[in-house]
């Protein structure tokens, strides 16, 4: 059982949370002259680690805000938490 | 090469051999799978020892000749998904593509104790899919009609004809998400998910499949465009095709290969409650208050619950989850609510963005793929293992798992089971 720590909030239980999947995924620029396999790139392939993990969450039961947060998906342990807009914490904050 | 050795002291279970080993105790049973050490090289390596790939080298072996196949398994037989789940069998998806997979893979079922000489306990004691509101009831007609066109048994209940075919369910009006109907599959059911792996198991190693469990794979070696073999924690193996069925670690095992692959891990957790005496002979589901419940032979409540929302290879979730499974099955049937809850546990889950599965050659040379079953695999455990054999043996898929491959993310073929599927994913 995850309990994350909002930045706006404090640590809370999961159950207040909304998962956006992985972070930082940009959309290709040029959207009206690349082709298929990128757009499959960008819409549906997924690093999906074991390891270090960075994802977006919203604390969709408090302050409805969107955040970063950095996990091992082995243990479950949140290494970090970022803001939007935020690059992801230099090397491997574990 | 030296030639295969097979295994032909396999002893076939009967009557005869139970009342011959009787005599002497029990104590001269012997073991139904060897354990070799692993060779140098094969024809054919299977990555995983869950029923997928057990199944995948038995139907190599026995329909396409295959002779030279290695399972590897990093722990035991059947100790990830297949040992995990809640072990419903049906075949009502709504797509064709996906009623021709799950329904190939529910006839194989109805032999398969007799085909393996073993018995799997499969049990067809009928699928219940509840609707809850109007929209679940459009829903439902609908996928029990395109069921029924599609030769899948599919049949519409009313209230009163669920009330009367499974009379523990509360179909009383005022509940807070009245039962207004239910598609039942009647061919549906159970069966005992260890005793599929051990019987794959059993039946492979007679026809000289080498399985060699606690055996992890580090690495897939590559010469060029296509691959030679694996590294694993007990050496290096070469193969001519490597096959990944590794449910959980489908994008583990691909990375290793440098293949990206449109799949995400999520726990999925399940629970049993203590045993108690005969009282549900079907198996209920229900989309809306999101629940499936079944009862085992030894009498065990088996719950299972939804995904987590978020990636994660720990093999367990959040308490959350549990809650919400429990109070559907309480809102479904509130006799239950004194049932104490007795083992929970989770397994690791591959979905697809369609909740629909990739079985298919990958772009390398020799390296094959299946898995992305979501929560729906153990169901098609024969089928996904015949018709992966088949993609190996022929280096082409069959016409049932040609729509399963991984280009239709780019090609925009899906094949959307996304709450299709009788079931939210």
């Amino acid at each position: 059982m995850l309990c994350i720590p909002c930045p706006w909030c404090g640590a809370r239980d999961v159950a207040e949370f909304h998962c956006g999947g992985e972070a930082h995924i940009a959309r290709p620029a040029d959207a009206d002259r690349i082709g298929d396999e990128i757009w499959a790139e960008y819409l549906f392939m997924r690093a999906n680690p074991k390891g270090l993990h960075h994802e977006r969450w919203q604390h969709r039961q408090g302050c409805r805000r969107w955040f970063h947060v950095a996990r091992d998906t082995q243990s479950d342990r949140i290494l970090a938490v970022y803001r939007i807009g935020d690059a992801p914490p230099e090397g491997d904050p574990s | 090469m030296a030639p295969r050795r097979y295994n032909q002291a396999v002893q076939k279970y009967s009557i005869f051999s139970l009342a011959r080993n009787a005599l002497t105790g029990h104590r001269n049973w012997r073991a139904a799978w060897r354990s070799p050490e692993p060779r140098p090289a094969y024809d054919v390596v299977i990555i995983g020892g869950g029923g997928h790939g057990l199944a995948t080298a038995y139907y190599l072996a026995s329909v396409h000749g295959v002779a030279n196949i290695a399972v590897l398994e990093k722990g035991w037989l059947g100790g990830g998904n297949t040992g995990r789940n809640t072990t419903i069998i049906r075949s009502n998806y709504l797509w064709d593509e996906s009623a021709a997979l799950y329904d190939h893979a529910l006839k194989l079922w109805e032999g398969l104790s007799q085909e393996l000489n073993y018995n799997v306990m499969f049990s067809q004691r009928g699928v219940l899919n509840l609707a809850h509101s109007e929209s679940d009831l459009r829903e439902l007609s609908r996928r029990v009609n395109a069921n029924r066109l599609n030769g899948v048994d599919s049949e519409f209940l009313d209230a009163a004809q669920v009330a009367e075919y499974c009379p523990l369910i509360d179909c009383s009006p005022d509940r807070r998400y009245p039962v207004l109907g239910a598609s039942l599959q009647r061919r549906g059911g159970v069966a005992r998910h260890d005793a599929v792996a051990w019987g794959y198991a059993r039946a492979a190693d007679a026809r000289g499949v080498d399985i060699i469990q606690n055996c992890t794979v580090t690495g897939i070696l590559r010469d060029g465009g296509r691959v030679t073999g694996v590294e694993t924690s007990r050496g290096v193996i070469k193969a001519k095709k490597i096959a990944i069925s590794a449910a959980g670690h489908s994008s583990v095992i691909a990375a290793m290969a440098g293949i990206r692959l449109p799949i995400e891990s999520h726990p999925l957790q399940a629970l049993v409650s203590e045993p108690v005496k005969p009282v549900l002979d079907t198996v209920i589901m229900s989309n809306a208050v999101h629940a499936y419940i079944s009862q085992s032979d030894k009498g065990e409540m088996v719950i299972g619950a939804g995904i987590d929302p978020y990636v994660s290879y720990s093999q367990r979730g959040g308490y959350d989850r549990i809650e919400q499974a429990v109070r559907a099955v309480v809102e479904l049937i509130p006799s239950f609510s004194r049932l104490r809850m007795m083992r929970h546990w989770g397994g690791i889950v591959d979905i697809c963005p369609d909740a629909s599965p990739i079985i298919a050659k990958l772009p390398l040379e020799g390296l094959y793929f299946n898995g992305g079953w979501g929560t729906g695999g153990f169901k098609a455990t024969p089928g996904a293992g015949h018709l992966f054999a088949h993609t190996i043996a022929r280096d082409q898929p069959h016409w049932l798992n040609a729509p399963f491959t991984l280009e239709r993310f780019s090609s925009g073929a899906l094949i959307d089971e996304h709450g299709a599927a009788a079931v939210a994913h």
